[in-house]
C-alpha cells in the first residue's frame, strides 16, 4: 500500500503543524502503530525527529495509546483502538491525518502525546471501594446477582484512554465518570460510599476543566470498549439523590 | 567440570536464611511472628520507594501506604493503571475448594512445585498457596468484578497443568480488573497523601549508601531531568524481561533496567535463563511485527490443538477431513490432553512444525479449533465464554474463529527468573526488595497458567508488608546526603550514560539493534536450546553490543521527550543481560520446565531433569565473568520425580 500521513508536529506550546508524509511500502496486515513505527525508523536515518506518540501493550488493554485517525478518535473500526486498528481497513493511496486528543484537561506534551492525568485525579477523588488489605471477609459471604456482575464489569473494562473526551464536543469526561461510578455503583460492596463518590468524583471532573455532558454521544460510539451511554444516566440519578441527601 | 567453564566462575553459596524450618503449614505464622514490627508512630518517620506500579508495585504502594509508611511510587507509564499487568487475560488460581473437586492449599501447592519441575523454593511456594485464598477475598472486597454464576456465586474455570477449577476470572480480562483494583487503592492512598506518585519517571540506577539501598536515580521521562529520591527501603516491581527476544507478549515499554542497575550495584540475578514461551499466541505475519499477542490458555479448555497428518498439506483447515488431522497434544497426553503446561505444549509445537507439518504463512502456526465446542455447547455459549478473545483474534488476523480454526504458536511470555530474594523478599543487597515477576522466587523453571496474577498481588498485599517490617524495624536511617559520594558517583554515571548514547550518532537505528538481538535469543536462547548454539550467541551477543555502541543513531537530545533516547538505555541493558542468560542457560546442561537442553531429553523427547547436579537455584554475581552461588533445592514434602501429564 501507498499513503500519506498528514501528522500533527508540536514540539514546544505554540508551533504545531501538520505536516505531509509519504510511504510506499505499507503491509495491510501492520497495525497504525507499526506505521508509525516505519515512519519513525525511515525518520531517524534521514536525520529528523521522530513522530512522538503514546503506546505501550499494543493489544488494546493498557489505554495509553490514542489519536485522531481521520478526525475519529482511535480511526474508523468500531470498538478498536489505535493499537488494534489494522492497515486493511484503509485504501491504498489514501492520505491520513493524524492529530492527538485535543481537549483542554489534556494539554500536549509534544507531537501526538498529551497529559491525560486529569483522569487519575478523577478516580482519586473517590472512584474506589476503601477496602484496606486484609480486612476482607469471605468472598462468598455476600452474592452478586448475576445481572448487577455483568453490569459492573461493562463499565468496569474502561481502559482510561481519554477517547471519550476527545471525542466529545465539550470534551466532557462524563462517560469515564460515569462507568466508575456504574462499576462500584452497582455492586453491594460500593454501597456504603455511593453517595460521596458521585459528589466528590464529579466535582474534581468539573474542577479540571472538564465540559458538561449534553448526550451527544460521541463518547460512547468511539470507545474502544463500548462503555454504554447509559452509565452516564446512572451516575446522573446517583448525583440527585446524593445532592438531595444529607451528606453521609 | 562444565564445559562452559571460561564464562564463569563459581563462587560460596547462598543460604534463604529467613526460611523457618519446621512444619510447612505454620511456616509463615512463624516467620510472621518472628518479624520484628514498626510502631506506628514511627511508620511515619519512615519512607519506602515503590518503583513499578503493575499488581505487585501497585498492592504493595497502596499497602505500605495504608499501614502508614510514607510511600514513592514509580513508573514509565503516563498512569499507574496502565502497568503490562493489565494485559493478563486467563485468570488467578486461589484454593478455595468451592468447587468442591478436591483442591486444596495442598494441592494448589503441589501443582505449582510439579509445574515448577521441582526448581522452586517449597516455602515460597506453600505460602503463595495459602495466601492465594486472602487474595480472592480482598480484590473482591474492592470491587473486581469476577465472573458469577447464577446464583450470584463466583464462578471457575480449569487452566493449563491443573485437574481441578480453581482459576478465578473476569471474561478475558482478569489482569485488568485485579490491576484497576489495586490501581483504585493506590489512588485512595494518592488522595490520602500517603504515597507520593511519579508517573512518566523511569528509574536509571540504585543508590546504595554504607551498604544500605538508600535510593534511586530517575530521569523524568516529559522534561528530561535527572534526580534523585531517598528512602529507608527500595521495592523493586519492575516486571519481566521478556523483551529481551524483542518480540515477545509484553508491552513495548517493558524492560530490565531497574533490575539490571540493581544486580550491577550488587543484587545477584537467580536463574535468567528460565524463560516462559508461552503456547497460544498469535503467529508473527511480517517483518514490521512489533508485538505478538497472546491468546488466553483459557481456550485451551475448548480449542482443540491440531496439525495435518501429513506434512506439506495445503488445504484449508475445514477441507481437511477428521482422519486426516492429527490432535498431537490428546493423542501423546491423553490425561491431561489439550491442558499440558505451557512448556509442553510450546515444545508440541515447535517439534510439529520441525516435521514440516505446521500451518499459516512460513509453517510456523498449528491450530486451535473451536468446531467441537461450538457442537457441543452452542455459539452464544463459546461466545459467552471466549468472545471477546476471538473478536481481538479477528480484528488482528481479519480470519472468524467461530468459522475456521484459529492459527496459533508459541511466544515469549514471562521470566520466571530475576532478581534473588529470600523468604522475606529482600535481595543480596540489604534494604533493596524485589516483588513480583521482578524477582525469581515462586514458579521454579515454568510457571502454571494464572499463577503470575496470583504471585504478584500475594507478594504485593500479604508478603512484603509483613516482612519488610522486619527491615525497617532497624530504621530510620541516617539521612542520606545528597552530596555523599555513592550518590553523586550514581548520578554523573547515569548523566555519562545518557551522554554517550546521544554522542555515538551513528547509523542504525535502536530497534534494528534491538529485533537482531532479538533473533539470536530466539534463535539460540528460546524454545530449544543446544550447547553448540548458546557457544555461537555468547560470540554473536557481545559482538553486537559493541556495534551498538558505534553505530547506533539516537536523535534529538537529553532535555524533554525523548522515546528514542528511552529505548536505547533499556536496549543498551538487554546485551548485558541476554548474555547472562545465555551463559547460565550454557552452565545448566540438564532440561528442566522451560530450559530445554537438546542434549538432555528423556527417549520420549521430554525434559530430562539432572537432580543430582542441578537442583539448585543459580544466583549469578555481577563480575566478568559473573560469579555463580549455588542455593540448594531441598523438597521434604513433594518429591522430585519425572513429570508426567500422559
Amino acid at each position: 500500500m501507498r499513503l500519506t500521513l498528514r501528522i500533527w508536529r508540536q514540539s514546544t506550546k505554540d508551533d504545531g503543524r501538520l505536516v505531509d508524509y509519504r510511504l510506499d511500502d505499507v503491509s495491510e496486515d501492520m497495525s497504525f502503530l507499526e506505521v508509525l513505527d516505519v515512519l519513525n525508523e525511515e525518520l531517524i536515518l534521514a536525520g529528523d525527529e521522530p513522530v512522538a506518540f503514546d503506546h505501550d501493550c499494543r493489544e488494546g488493554i493498557c489505554g495509553m495509546c490514542g489519536m485522531m485517525i481521520n478526525g475519529v478518535a482511535h480511526g474508523p473500526e468500531r470498538a478498536t483502538t489505535a493499537c488494534q486498528l489494522h492497515m486493511r481497513h484503509f485504501a491504498d493511496g489514501a492520505t491520513i491525518t493524524v492529530e492527538p486528543w485535543r481537549a483542554k484537561p489534556f494539554p500536549v506534551v509534544r507531537d501526538l502525546v498529551v497529559d491525560r492525568s486529569a483522569l487519575d485525579r478523577i478516580i482519586e477523588a473517590g472512584g474506589y471501594i476503601s477496602a484496606p488489605t486484609g480486612s476482607a471477609p469471605d468472598a462468598h459471604a455476600v452474592a452478586v446477582p448475576k445481572p448487577d456482575a455483568d453490569t459492573a464489569f461493562e463499565s468496569a473494562a474502561c481502559i482510561g484512554c481519554g477517547a471519550c473526551v476527545a471525542a466529545c464536543p465539550n470534551g466532557s469526561g462524563m462517560l469515564f465518570t460515569a462507568a466508575k461510578i456504574t462499576h462500584l455503583g452497582v455492586l453491594p460492596q460500593g454501597q456504603p460510599e455511593r453517595d460521596s463518590r458521585v459528589l466528590d468524583m464529579v466535582r474534581a471532573h468539573d474542577d479540571l476543566g472538564f465540559g458538561g455532558c449534553t448526550n451527544t454521544g460521541e463518547c460512547t460510539a468511539v470507545c474502544p470498549k463500548g462503555v454504554p451511554l447509559d452509565s452516564i444516566g446512572r451516575l446522573n440519578r446517583d448525583l440527585l439523590r446524593a445532592s438531595l441527601r444529607p451528606r453521609r | 567440570m562444565h564445559s562452559a567453564k571460561g564464562f564463569y566462575t563459581v563462587g560460596e553459596p547462598i543460604i534463604d536464611e529467613k526460611s523457618p524450618a519446621g512444619p510447612i503449614e505454620t511456616r509463615w505464622d512463624r516467620r510472621r511472628f518472628g518479624a520484628k514490627l514498626v510502631n506506628p508512630a514511627n511508620k511515619r518517620k519512615l519512607t519506602v520507594i515503590v518503583v513499578g506500579t503493575g499488581l505487585a508495585g501497585g498492592s504493595a504502594a497502596a499497602t505500605l501506604g495504608e499501614l502508614g509508611y510514607n510511600v514513592k511510587s514509580f513508573c514509565y507509564q503516563d498512569s499507574p493503571r496502565r502497568a503490562h499487568s493489565i494485559a493478563a487475560q486467563g485468570g488467578i488460581n486461589a484454593a478455595k475448594n468451592y468447587r468442591n473437586d478436591g483442591d486444596s492449599v495442598y494441592r494448589l501447592f503441589y501443582d505449582t512445585v510439579k509445574g515448577g519441575d521441582f526448581r522452586a523454593r517449597e516455602s515460597n511456594v506453600y505460602r503463595l498457596a495459602q495466601i492465594s485464598v486472602e487474595i480472592i477475598d480482598q480484590c473482591v472486597a474492592q470491587g473486581v468484578p469476577f465472573a458469577r454464576e447464577y446464583g450470584g456465586l463466583l464462578d471457575t474455570r480449569s487452566f493449563g497443568g491443573a485437574q481441578v477449577s480453581r482459576t478465578f476470572y473476569a471474561r478475558g480480562q482478569t489482569g485488568q480488573q485485579l490491576l484497576l483494583g489495586a490501581y483504585q487503592a493506590l489512588a485512595r492512598q494518592i488522595a490520602a497523601g500517603r504515597v507520593e506518585m511519579h508517573p512518566r519517571t523511569e528509574m536509571l540506577d540504585l543508590i546504595v549508601v554504607d551498604g544500605r539501598a538508600r535510593g534511586i536515580v530517575v530521569r523524568d521521562l516529559v522534561t528530561g531531568g535527572v534526580s534523585t529520591h531517598f528512602a529507608d527501603a527500595v521495592v523493586l516491581a519492575t516486571g519481566g524481561y521478556g523483551n529481551a527476544f524483542y518480540l515477545s507478549t509484553n508491552a513495548k515499554g517493558c524492560n530490565t533496567t531497574a533490575i539490571w542497575r540493581a544486580h550491577r550495584r550488587g543484587a545477584l540475578m537467580a536463574n535468567p535463563c528460565y524463560t516462559q514461551i508461552h503456547p497460544t499466541c498469535i503467529p508473527v505475519s511480517g517483518e514490521h511485527q512489533s508485538k505478538l499477542t497472546l491468546m488466553s490458555e483459557s481456550l485451551r479448555n475448548d480449542g482443540r490443538v491440531w496439525v495435518p497428518k501429513q506434512g506439506g498439506d495445503s488445504r484449508a483447515a475445514n477441507d481437511i477431513p477428521e482422519g486426516e488431522r492429527d490432535y498431537y497434544l490428546e493423542r501423546t497426553y491423553p490425561s491431561f490432553g489439550n491442558l499440558v503446561p505451557r512448556d509442553i505444549a510450546s515444545r508440541a509445537a515447535k517439534h510439529v512444525c520441525d516435521e514440516g507439518r505446521g500451518v499459516g504463512p512460513g509453517g510456523l502456526g498449528v491450530y486451535l479449533d473451536f468446531a467441537d465446542a461450538i457442537r457441543r455447547l452452542g455459539r452464544a455459549a463459546v461466545e459467552a465464554k471466549y468472545g471477546n478473545l476471538f473478536e481481538m483474534y479477528q480484528r488482528i488476523t481479519g480470519e472468524a474463529p467461530y468459522e475456521v480454526p484459529m492459527r496459533i504458536y508459541p511466544a515469549v511470555h514471562y521470566t520466571m527468573g530475576g532478581l534473588w530474594v529470600d523468604y522475606d523478599l529482600r535481595s543480596t543487597v540489604p534494604g533493596l526488595f524485589v516483588i513480583g515477576e521482578a524477582n525469581f522466587s515462586d514458579h521454579g523453571a515454568n510457571r502454571l497458567g494464572a499463577s503470575a496474577l496470583m504471585q504478584g498481588l500475594a507478594d504485593g498485599y500479604f508478603v512484603l508488608p509483613n516482612t519488610i517490617g522486619d527491615y525497617l524495624a532497624d530504621g530510620p536511617f541516617e539521612t542520606v546526603d545528597s552530596a555523599h559520594p555513592e550518590v553523586t558517583a550514581a548520578v554523573s554515571e547515569v548523566v555519562d550514560r545518557i551522554t554517550a548514547l546521544l554522542l555515538v550518532n551513528g547509523d542504525r537505528t535502536v530497534d534494528s539493534f534491538h529485533r537482531e538481538l532479538g533473533h539470536i535469543m530466539w534463535e539460540h536462547c528460546g524454545m530449544e536450546r543446544t550447547e553448540e548454539g548458546l557457544r555461537k550467541a555468547l560470540k554473536l551477543i557481545p559482538a553486537l553490543r559493541e556495534e551498538f555502541w558505534r553505530r547506533v543513531k539516537v536523535p534529538g537530545g537529553g532535555e524533554g521527550l525523548n522515546q528514542s533516547l528511552e529505548k536505547a538505555g533499556r536496549v543498551a541493558d538487554f546485551f548485558e543481560l541476554a548474555e547472562l542468560m545465555c551463559v547460565d542457560a550454557l552452565h545448566r546442561k540438564e532440561s528442566c520446565g522451560g530450559h530445554f537442553r537438546a542434549e538432555s531429553q528423556s527417549p520420549d523427547g521430554e525434559a530430562l531433569r539432572d537432580d543430582a547436579e542441578f537442583s539448585y537455584v543459580a544466583a549469578w554475581e555481577y563480575a566478568q565473568p559473573p560469579v555463580l552461588h549455588r542455593e540448594q533445592l531441598t523438597f521434604e514434602h513433594v518429591e522430585p520425580t519425572q513429570r508426567s501429564y500422559k
